[in-house]
């Protein structure tokens, strides 16, 4: 009997399967690249300052516009279905116009140019003016009557009104703002007499001290009165500065340069001037308040507050998370019944985010905050303290939305590290907290932090709960400022996911909010990118610090 | 004996006091075994193990696999109290204390009773971290003092030329030898009356073995010593007494020269000439 050796397949067995989970894996970066092309492409273009066009339309009326979009005509059915096209025209002047977007068919357009002398013009209200400068007046006077004369000066004009607008912002914001809290407080400590008077009608003479807080009120609003007519002065002198434009059509606006951020003369830019004003603008976007039912401004606030939420809800997750791993890995006995809450635990992951939500509302917000609010907040009731949406409750919710991801990571982590360096501590006379602190913790850190980066993650992204607990649409004021006590948690916040929503979707003015949308989820995913580097940079610092060698 | 349990810290003094005194009176047992019993649940792993471990002398345990001896040695410093359904019975006395009685204090009796483990398991931590690990949990945090012990304690553990540069680099970053170095310092540096190695060669080359034999020899001058080991020229290059244990019953201990030449069981004999095991 001869034996021999089985032929060579053609293809090893299992080979296909390469392919097909290769191509698994392919799908799924073609998913995340094209989710982030579709992003890039659509934001990252907007702030770029292109040309104004001039177009004289059939009916002899004409259009100075940026063109925004170009597509074929939609007639279903019909021979010339997309053949023939139209533009969507950015004409701004929402003032004049009523819209400022304007679908033109490229049939009735007679003419198109670039004319030189066209400004575009971004103001606070009422989106851009896009024009003709026709004359610049300074206290009743005309001191430039010339497109070239305006233009020359218009640059050291607008620096003018930009310290105008910080003074002014100064005053209102920071002194009289002050003056308005400090009259709040001595309302609410008025109002706490009153009610101290109430309970015990008998109780101590109360005229000194109501005495002494009108006077404070009486003295607080005089310097309120001299304050809001300093105010008062500066917008005047500053109001008395003014840029008249002429539209295509050939009327004429007069607008206050305290009202304007920018101006430029859109084609006689260079490219280095181009890229400044889209730097410009890029910054503006970051660090701004947002403006015109969020459409334009900033997002300075959004992005604040889904930082510091971020924080907050880390400072509960992380030690509560740590702690719950702690008992059910170290200490509990591994019962049944430390199996139902092991899976228990997994599946809070899977309740829906919205039911967190209402758990916040009512659990957080009304037990918690109002118990809070009767006990510490009784003058200001009703107007509820914490008994309303606030940061805190909002992280606090959220903290609860990923504690199961912080515990299973934990509890993971804390499983793999060895038992024989916890045999070495114990045998060198440690006590079990000992080595839990000292060595099994330190080992464990770098798979703890990995259920942080999926916590933040999770957190960062979630809006439905945020909704119920603190996120408005527009906040007045941030979180975090210089007033005593800094870390206002009682107060409501921006949230960069529920600004994508609002912007998007609540917003009235579509056409000019899409970008925004685009923009806004750029700087969503750049923050949760930052966030998770850091983690995984400390991460792996403490990676090398204790990895395991192989000898 | 009653007055002893109430206070274990007196114990302690007590206990040292007397081996001072005894040390010079002669060889006095430091770890004494009366009919000891150990049971995983059902299943019974050692039988009515009786023996007396000198002092500053080298013990050497030897059997093949399974048979229970590193069971008995964990008993020394109570470390199968980590295992669940473990029960004792008979007595374990180390330098005179009944350490499974309820009232002596574990953490007391691990301190006095220091370990090094089959495989090397330094702590992710620098060199200096490991070694003054012991130290640091007992409270000392004043940098000379542990600056000093760390010196010693390296110095003992032969370690300290090769280990001076880099005290602050990792642990981890050690040749399979020195890392077990690091654990032997780090062992003596609490300064034990007694020293527990659990087959601490098996996972290192014949250079490093070599290296933690003549450790072994020049310990035994401060330490009391019992080593597990499976190999048996080992037992009878390092130590002064051997024990020879089977299926979890203590076959025959004697001298180390008397076991390897001379010994009085048929068993013994079998297993040290290789005929089984």
């Amino acid at each position: 009997m001869t034996s021999t050796l089985p032929k060579k397949r053609a293809r090893p067995a299992g080979e296909s399967l390469v392919w097909f989970t290769a191509s698994a894996l392919g799908l799924c970066l073609l998913m995340i690249g094209g989710l982030i092309a579709v992003i890039l492409t659509n934001g990252l273009g907007f702030f770029w300052p292109r040309p104004l066009v001039l177009f004289s339309l059939k009916d002899g009326s004409k259009r100075l516009a940026e063109i925004s979009a170009h597509e074929g005509i939609p007639n279903p059915g019909r021979l010339d279905h997309l053949v023939n096209k139209r533009t969507l025209l950015k004409v701004g002047n929402r003032d004049l116009l009523a819209a400022d977007f304007e679908w033109v068919n490229d049939a009735d357009i007679v003419q198109r140019e670039e004319p030189k002398e066209a400004w575009f013009v971004e103001r606070r209200e009422y989106g851009p003016f896009l024009g003709f400068p026709v004359r610049l007046n300074e206290a009743g006077k005309e001191i430039a009557t010339t497109s070239s004369a305006v233009a020359a000066l218009l640059p050291s004009r607008l620096r003018t009104a930009d310290h105008d607008r910080a003074a002014i912002r100064h005053l209102e914001k920071d002194e009289i703002g002050i003056i308005n809290m400090r009259i709040e407080r001595a309302r609410l400590a008025t109002k706490s007499l009153d009610a101290r008077a109430l309970r015990d009608p008998r109780g101590p003479d109360q005229k000194g001290e109501r005495d002494r807080l009108a006077a404070q009120v009486a003295s607080e609003q005089q310097v309120y009165a001299a304050r809001q007519e300093e105010l008062a002065k500066v917008v005047e002198k500053a109001a008395a500065r003014t840029l008249v434009l002429r539209s295509a059509s050939g009327e004429e606006k007069e607008l206050r340069l305290l009202d304007i951020f920018r101006a430029y003369p859109a084609n006689r830019l260079s490219w280095l001037e181009r890229a400044s004003i889209y730097a410009g603008r890029l910054g503006g976007f970051l660090w701004d308040d947002p403006r015109e039912a969020n459409t334009e401004g900033g997002i300075f606030p959004a992005i604040f507050g889904t930082v510091m939420m971020v924080f907050l809800m880390t400072l509960v997750v992380v030690p509560t998370g740590v702690l719950a791993a702690l008992y059910l890995r170290e200490y509990a006995a591994q019962s049944v019944l430390v199996r139902i809450v092991r899976i228990a635990v997994n599946n809070l992951a899977g309740v829906p985010s919205i039911v967190f939500g209402v758990f916040g509302l009512g659990f957080f917000v009304y037990t918690i905050g109002g118990s809070i609010d009767r006990a510490f907040y009784q003058d200001a009731l009703p107007t509820p303290t914490y008994g309303t949406g606030g940061i805190l409750w909002a992280a606090l919710t959220l903290a609860l939305l990923t504690v199961p991801v912080v515990i299973v990571a934990s509890e993971e982590a804390l499983s793999v590290v060895p038992r024989s360096i916890r045999e070495a501590s114990l045998a060198l006379g440690a006590t079990k907290f000992q080595t839990l602190l000292r060595v099994v913790l330190p080992s464990a850190a770098p798979g703890i932090l990995t259920g942080l980066i999926l916590a933040m993650a999770r957190g960062a992204g979630e809006v439905a709960p945020l909704m119920l607990t603190g996120v408005v649409k527009l906040a007045p004021d941030l979180p975090l400022d210089g007033f005593f006590p800094f870390f206002h948690l009682d107060r409501k916040f921006m949230h960069l996911g529920f600004h994508i929503y609002d912007v998007g979707f609540q917003s009235p003015n579509v056409e000019a909010a899409k970008p925004m949308v685009y923009m806004t989820t750029i700087f969503l995913l750049l923050i949760v990118v930052l966030l998770n580097l850091t983690a995984i940079i400390v991460r792996n610092r403490l990676r090398r610090r204790f990895q395991t060698s192989a000898f | 004996m009653t007055d002893e349990r109430a206070s274990p810290i007196r114990i302690q003094t007590e206990v040292s006091s007397k081996a001072s005194q005894t040390s010079l009176a002669g060889a006095v047992p430091a770890i004494v075994a009366d009919k000891l019993n150990l049971s995983y649940g059902t299943n019974h792993v050692l039988h009515d193990i009786s023996m007396e471990i000198e002092e500053r002398r080298v013990t050497a345990f030897i059997g093949p696999s399974g048979c229970g001896k590193s069971t008995f040695l964990r008993c020394f410093n109570r470390m199968n109290d980590l295992i669940d359904n473990v029960t004792i019975s008979g007595k374990l006395q180390v330098r005179g204390l009944d350490i499974n009685a309820p009232t002596v204090d574990v953490i007391e009796v691990r301190r006095r009773v220091g370990m090094v483990f089959q495989k090397s398991n330094p702590f992710p931590k620098s060199i200096y971290e490991n070694v003054v690990y012991g130290l640091r949990i007992a409270g000392i945090s004043d940098r000379a003092t542990l600056d000093a012990a760390c010196e010693k304690s390296l110095r003992g553990a032969a370690l300290w030329d090769e280990a001076k540069d880099r005290l602050n680099d990792s642990a981890l970053g050690l040749s399979g030898g020195q890392q077990q170095r690091v654990c032997i310092a780090r062992a003596i540096a609490v300064e034990p009356e007694i020293v527990l190695m659990d087959e601490p060669c098996s996972a290192l080359d014949p250079i490093a073995t070599l290296k933690i034999e003549e450790l072994i020899y020049s310990l035994k001058n401060s330490y009391t010593i019992v080593i597990v080991t499976h190999n048996l020229q080992q037992a009878a290059r390092v130590s002064d007494q051997t024990a020879f244990f089977w299926l979890g019953k203590l076959v025959e201990m004697g001298p180390t020269a008397q076991m390897f030449t001379n010994p009085s069981e048929k068993l013994t004999e079998d297993y040290i000439t290789g005929r089984f095991g």
